[in-house]
C-alpha cells in the first residue's frame, strides 16, 4: 500500500501519475524519439513517459529547464534551487519542493537552509539575501504575481546583479510551469512499510 | 525572429540598457522560451484544443495573472474564442465550462487542485493525452507570465 506524501519533506516521494502514462510498447516514433529511448536505453519515469502525451511541449521543455537550472554563469545553482523551492512551497508541490530542497542542500551540503524553510515557511531565519531570494520566488509565484518594486529593490540592496535577478526570475517562473504539471498531473506517495 | 522580438522581451517593452544587457546572455533561454510557445500555442497536434481556444486560454490566464501585456498579444490571436480571454466569462456560452474552471483552478489555485479535479475531466470525456495537453497549456502560460512580469520589475528598477 502507498499513502499520499502531504508534509514538505527532503526526502524524495515516488511521483504517481493521475492519468495512464504513455506506454512504451505502444509509442509513436514521434515519441520514442522526444523520450530519447534507445535499444541500450529503454528506463523512462512514469513522469516523462505522462509528458509524451504532449510529444510537442515534452520536445521543447527539458532543453529549456536544462538551461535555466544549470547554464554557467549568472546566479548560483544553490540560489536557483532556492527560487524553484519558493515556487513549489506556494504551488505546494510536494514532489518539487523535495527533489529541489535535496539538491539544495547536496550543493550547499548544508541541509539548515531547507530545515528552516519546511519548518517556519515564511517565517524561516534566513540570511539577508536567502531572505530577498526566497521573498522574490514566494511572491513572484502567487497568482495574480504579488513581487512589487520594493521587492526588486530588496534583491538589489541584498547584493544581486542584473545578471542574477534574471536567473532568479527565470528558475522561478520555471517551476510555475513544472508545479502545474507535477503536482497536477499525479500524487507524491510513499510505500506503506508493512509491519 | 530576433531575441527583443520575442514574446516575453517584447512584452516587457525590453529594447536596450541593463535589462537588455542581461537578456543577451540568457538568449538562447529566451529563444527557447519562445519555441516553446509555439509548441505549446500553435503545436501541430492539436488534440482536442484548437489554436484559437489555446490562445484564448493563455490570455486569460495572462490577465488573471497580472500581466495584461502578455494577455493582449494573445487575445489578438483568439479569433472566435476571444470572449474566453476575459476571465468573467465562464465558457459555458462554448460548451466549455468544465475546461475553462479546470484551466482557471490549475493557473491561480494551483495548490488547491486533488485528483478528483482530473478524474472529473475524465468523466467528462477528456483523454489522458488531451488532459496533459490542457496542463501543459496552462503550466507553460504560468512560467511565461511570470517570465514577463519579472522583467517589467527589472526595468521599473533600472529606469
Amino acid at each position: 500500500m502507498s499513502r499520499v506524501v502531504h508534509k514538505f519533506t527532503r526526502s524524495v516521494p515516488t511521483w504517481q501519475p493521475r492519468v495512464t502514462p504513455v506506454n512504451l510498447a505502444t509509442a509513436t516514433p514521434e515519441q520514442l524519439s522526444a523520450l530519447s529511448v534507445t535499444p541500450s536505453n529503454t528506463k523512462v519515469s512514469d513522469y516523462v513517459l505522462t509528458l509524451a502525451h504532449d510529444v510537442e511541449s515534452l520536445k521543447v521543455r527539458s532543453p529549456l529547464f536544462n538551461a535555466i537550472m544549470y547554464d554557467a554563469g549568472g546566479m548560483s545553482r544553490a540560489e536557483r534551487e532556492l527560487g524553484a523551492i519558493g515556487a513549489s512551497m506556494v504551488n505546494r508541490c510536494i514532489y518539487c519542493a523535495a527533489v529541489h530542497a535535496d539538491r539544495h542542500a547536496k550543493l550547499e551540503k548544508d541541509t539548515a537552509v531547507t530545515d528552516e524553510l519546511f519548518t517556519k515557511g515564511e517565517k524561516a531565519d534566513l540570511s539577508p539575501r536567502n531572505r530577498a531570494i526566497f521573498d522574490f520566488a514566494r511572491k513572484l509565484s502567487e497568482a495574480p504575481v504579488a513581487a512589487t518594486p520594493e521587492d526588486m529593490a530588496t534583491l538589489k540592496d541584498a547584493g544581486l546583479t542584473e545578471e542574477e535577478i534574471l536567473d532568479l526570475i527565470l528558475s522561478t517562473a520555471l517551476f510555475g510551469w513544472a508545479n502545474r504539471l507535477m503536482h497536477v498531473l499525479g500524487d507524491p506517495v510513499r510505500e506503506e512499510v508493512s509491519a | 525572429m530576433s531575441l527583443f522580438e520575442t514574446t516575453a522581451l517584447d512584452a516587457a517593452g525590453i529594447q536596450s540598457g541593463p535589462v537588455a544587457d542581461a537578456a543577451q546572455t540568457r538568449a538562447n533561454i529566451m529563444q527557447a522560451t519562445q519555441d516553446a510557445e509555439d509548441a505549446v500555442i500553435a503545436p501541430l497536434y492539436t488534440g482536442a484544443f484548437s489554436h484559437d481556444l489555446r490562445a484564448a486560454l493563455a490570455a486569460r490566464i495572462a490577465q488573471a495573472g497580472g500581466v495584461p501585456e502578455l494577455a493582449a498579444r494573445y487575445l489578438a490571436r483568439a479569433g472566435d474564442m476571444a470572449a474566453l480571454g476575459d476571465p468573467a466569462q465562464t465558457g459555458e456560452a462554448q460548451g466549455l465550462a468544465h475546461i475553462v474552471a479546470f484551466a482557471d483552478k490549475a493557473a491561480n489555485a494551483t495548490r488547491d487542485i486533488a485528483a478528483s479535479d482530473i478524474s472529473d475531466l475524465q468523466a467528462a470525456g477528456l483523454g489522458d493525452a488531451d488532459i496533459v495537453r490542457l496542463c501543459e497549456l496552462v503550466a507553460f502560460t504560468a512560467y511565461q507570465l511570470r517570465v514577463v512580469a519579472g522583467l517589467k520589475l527589472m526595468k521599473g528598477a533600472a529606469a
